[in-house]
């Protein structure tokens, strides 16, 4: 294998790619998602899990020429707090655009229209994602109710795989497998050896938490 | 009314008063008011960041070990930056050496960085502040290949037909609609000034650059194992070596990934080379009139300096560091990142509080204090939720307002620049002097490097310097890699203090970078092998903080003062100075946008 095609020059590879600033707390629901994938299955190629954080342009080249590409995100869906959506196709930019949220939306649609400007684009796009409850909790996890949905949207995934690319993942012996995010910031380390409130401030700015809200 | 600041700068807020918010093309949320005269002549400036930053206070109480995974997260952009930053600060902090092939790999994954985030920060984000992609519709390739051949004529892409392509492209594209950074554009500006087939030129080499910046992107995957956030460890890197190892997957680095790391260099130096130094001459020559921005550069300057060629010997930095003051190039003071005397940040004008008695202090980062304390002036307009106007005499702004010595600098690119031009490093004096010759060529001026570099222009200019010189030293850092490695020497990492035990009770140290924005330093105290304190100042805190306890105005706020703008209403020019410092503000603030609007909200009152 050349290092181009290990790198991400391979034609038909399918990329699960969780994204989202896993800083705060919600937001961090597509990276936390893939994150559980990883641990409890293996997925045969062409099937590859990224965690994506907020890396905009950083993104291109793992990006290009896909086969499908399934994208993992805590977005505004103008939906009640903790629901799961799905958009598929051309409806995936429109979606991501529509209401941002968070910096990393901004940056990922412009990839995504980067692609395409450049003859590049995945030939299939689905979005799997989630209404986040809150993301002013700065330093935090995720709340309960969205944490709650990481299982069910794993599961949308899996199937999604399934049913669009015939790809079947084998669930791991025991969970803990691969270790898709730095150790220090997995989900379980960070959620707990959190400081304490009374030391680090958890809130934003309210002005721009006033407009997120309004 | 007029006043003075103690730093040299007249500002006057009876003009009327425009209001940009956000300031788009940048990364975090910052805003921006200015007053203008009866000429449209900028005469007051006030930068404002819109979001908290609690990067600090959430790293109270974790592993020192792990700080460089959390600040990796802080945004998308200078990831590799500050994890450096803080694996620095750690070593520092504990006496920790790390071995040769550690340090050179380090540093060519911070050029790589650096490199990658000037030609994308050109490209993708600056250009439109010069370039009309729509008025490149119009251009006549034949006259772009022309000018392609006389700017740059090693390129090899120069052909009409190459450019008639790239313009059926665009056209596509652009009635398409779909594309957003063509899409929201003061495209009917008059102060637009490119011919339709420099226009062309530019457009045709952004998407040039798009097809090459994720190629550079790929020796970050090799070096730091892991993409898209690269693994750093505290001791050296996290890579081995075995030169006749086999190219499986997570395999130590061997021959064949190391001559790829090599073609990629290479390929970088001939792209700084032929296109992008090329078209930043091209494009500020049809500027050349254009000659404002230059703010606190023509005065203050300030760098820690970095990339030494031999580990721990700061004479040996290729970016020598130090402060200029009073714009006098002759005298360099030695900056001491560890004395408490030197670099201080204020918070009179910040959103954050020091204590009762303390609102004028400056604090020295190991000291640093990050409590929120959001109060707007009484002659703020609007609500708390809804800033109509801010109140630039009392706190206005979520950055503090570091300075050196009490003075207000501006860091980056250019002020590395006039630093390395001003100590005579040869390189840097000879890259200047060809570049201006160019220019001055192209645009029939005489323009001196003291005349042309404290401008807008110069800082872009400098940016791109920097990436070539960057892609020279990265040559260089290579072959002093392969050359440690054929001596016999395999360590890449110094455990020896790996272990928390073998600590002192007490320790604390200072990580320095000289990040793609500028300066970056990260101030960490250890207690009982925890962290007690944390605190980073960042480039964009000291070019975008708020004034400070004696009224010194930072350098974006000098940067835009004695600026004439076309259109009040159409903010071109105050875009093109505030995008040529690549302000980042989601570290000096925080990744928090709000609504991603992508146009700037202007607003003249």
């Amino acid at each position: 294998m050349t290092i181009d095609q290990q790198e991400g020059g391979t034609v038909g590879r399918v990329l699960v790619l969780g994204i989202g600033n896993i800083l705060w707390a919600d937001e961090g629901f597509g990276v936390r998602t893939v994150e559980y994938l990883a641990a409890r299955y293996e997925f045969p190629a062409p099937v590859e899990l990224m965690d994506g954080g907020t890396q905009g342009l950083y993104l291109l080249p793992h990006l290009e020429d896909l086969a499908g590409l399934v994208i993992v995100d805590a977005l505004d869906f103008g939906l009640p707090p903790a629901t799961v959506h799905e958009v598929h196709g051309a409806d995936v930019p429109a979606t991501i655009g529509a209401r941002k949220m968070s910096l990393h939306q901004t940056g990922f649609q412009e990839v995504l229209a980067l692609l395409d400007l450049r003859g590049h684009a995945p030939r299939r796009v689905s979005l799997v994602g989630v209404q986040p409850v809150t993301m002013k909790d700065y330093g935090g996890g995720l709340t309960p109710e969205v944490a709650a949905r990481v299982e069910p949207v794993a599961r949308a995934v899996l199937d999604l795989l399934a049913r669009d690319y015939g790809v079947v993942a084998r669930a791991r012996p025991a969970p803990g497998g691969e270790t898709l995010v730095t150790p220090a910031v997995a989900r379980t380390p960070y959620e707990t050896g959190r400081p304490d409130a009374a030391v680090a401030c958890r809130y934003g700015d309210e002005r721009v938490l006033a407009r997120m809200e309004g | 009314m007029t006043i003075q600041t103690a730093n040299g700068f007249s500002l006057d807020n009876t003009g009327r008063r425009i209001i940009v918010d956000p300031l788009t093309r940048i990364e975090g949320h910052m805003r921006c008011e200015v007053n203008v005269d009866a000429d449209n002549i900028i005469r007051n400036a006030v930068s404002t960041g819109t979001m908290w930053r609690g990067l600090e206070v959430i790293l109270k109480g974790r592993d020192p070990r792990d700080a460089w995974a959390f600040v990796e997260r802080i945004c998308g952009v200078c990831t590799g930056c500050h994890a450096l930053a803080s694996v620095r600060a750690v070593e520092d902090a504990l006496d920790i050496r790390v071995p040769t092939n550690a340090f050179l790999i380090r540093q060519i994954m911070a050029k790589i960085l650096a490199w990658h985030d000037h030609v994308v920060h050109f490209y993708h984000l600056h250009a439109l502040d010069w370039v009309n992609p729509v008025n490149a519709l119009k251009a006549d390739p034949r006259a772009t290949s022309a000018l392609q051949q006389a700017v740059s004529p090693n390129h090899p892409k120069s052909s009409p037909g190459y450019f008639r392509d790239v313009q059926n492209r665009l056209k596509k594209f652009v009635e398409s609609g779909q594309l957003g950074i063509f899409k929201n554009g003061y495209w009917d500006s008059k102060a637009y000034l490119l011919p339709p087939e420099a226009d062309l030129m530019a457009v045709t080499h952004y998407l040039e650059a798009l097809d090459f910046q994720k190629e550079i992107v790929k020796v970050h995957t090799i070096l730091g194992g892991k993409n898209p956030h690269p693994n750093y460890m505290v001791g050296g890197v996290p890579c081995a070596i075995n030169i006749d190892g086999d190219m499986a997957a997570g395999a130590p680095l061997n021959m064949e990934r190391l001559n790829f790391i090599q073609q990629k260099i290479q390929d970088a130096f001939t792209f700084s080379q032929n296109v992008y130094v090329p078209d930043v001459l091209a494009v500020a020559s049809y500027y050349k009139d254009w000659t404002y921005g230059g703010g606190l550069a023509a005065t203050n300057v300030m760098d820690y300096g970095d990339f030494p060629t031999v580990q721990g010997d700061k004479s040996t930095d290729r970016f020598p560091g130090g402060a200029i003051i009073g714009g006098n190039w002759d005298e360099i003071h030695p900056v001491d990142a560890r004395d408490p005397q030197q670099v201080q940040e204020f918070v009179t004008h910040s959103w954050y509080d020091y204590g009762k008695g303390r609102e004028d202090i400056g604090l020295h980062p190991w000291d640093g204090v990050t409590d929120p304390h959001f109060e707007l002036g009484a002659g703020a307009k609007g609500s708390r939720t809804n800033i109509v106007e801010i109140d630039e005499s009392a706190r206005y702004s979520w950055v503090k307002a570091p300075r050196w010595r009490g003075n207000a600098c501006e860091v980056g690119p250019l002020a590395r620049y006039i630093l390395a031009y001003s100590k005579g490093v040869p390189y840097v004096r000879a890259q200047v002097d060809d570049a201006l010759g160019r220019f001055n060529s192209l645009a029939g001026t005489s323009l001196t490097p003291r005349q042309a570099l404290p401008s807008t222009i110069g800082r872009t200019l400098a940016r791109a310097l920097e990436a070539h010189y960057c892609a020279q030293q990265l040559l260089d850092d290579y072959d002093a890699l392969i050359t440690n490695i054929r001596n016999g020497d395999l360590a890449t990492a110094n455990v020896s203090k790996w272990d928390p035990s073998t600590w002192p009770k007490e320790a604390k140290g200072v990580g320095l970078v000289a990040a793609p924005r500028g300066g970056l330093g990260h101030w960490i105290r250890i207690r009982d092998g925890r962290i007690e304190n944390y605190q980073c100042v960042v480039p964009s805190t000291w070019n975008g903080g708020p004034r400070d306890a004696k009224g010194n105005i930072g350098a974006f706020e000098a940067s835009l003062l004695g600026t004439p703008m076309v259109n009040p209403e159409q903010p071109v020019e105050i875009l093109r100075t505030l995008h040529s410092f690549d302000p980042c503000m989601a570290c000096a603030t925080h990744v928090m946008a709000p609504d991603g609007e992508e146009l700037a909200r202007v607003t003249v009152r």
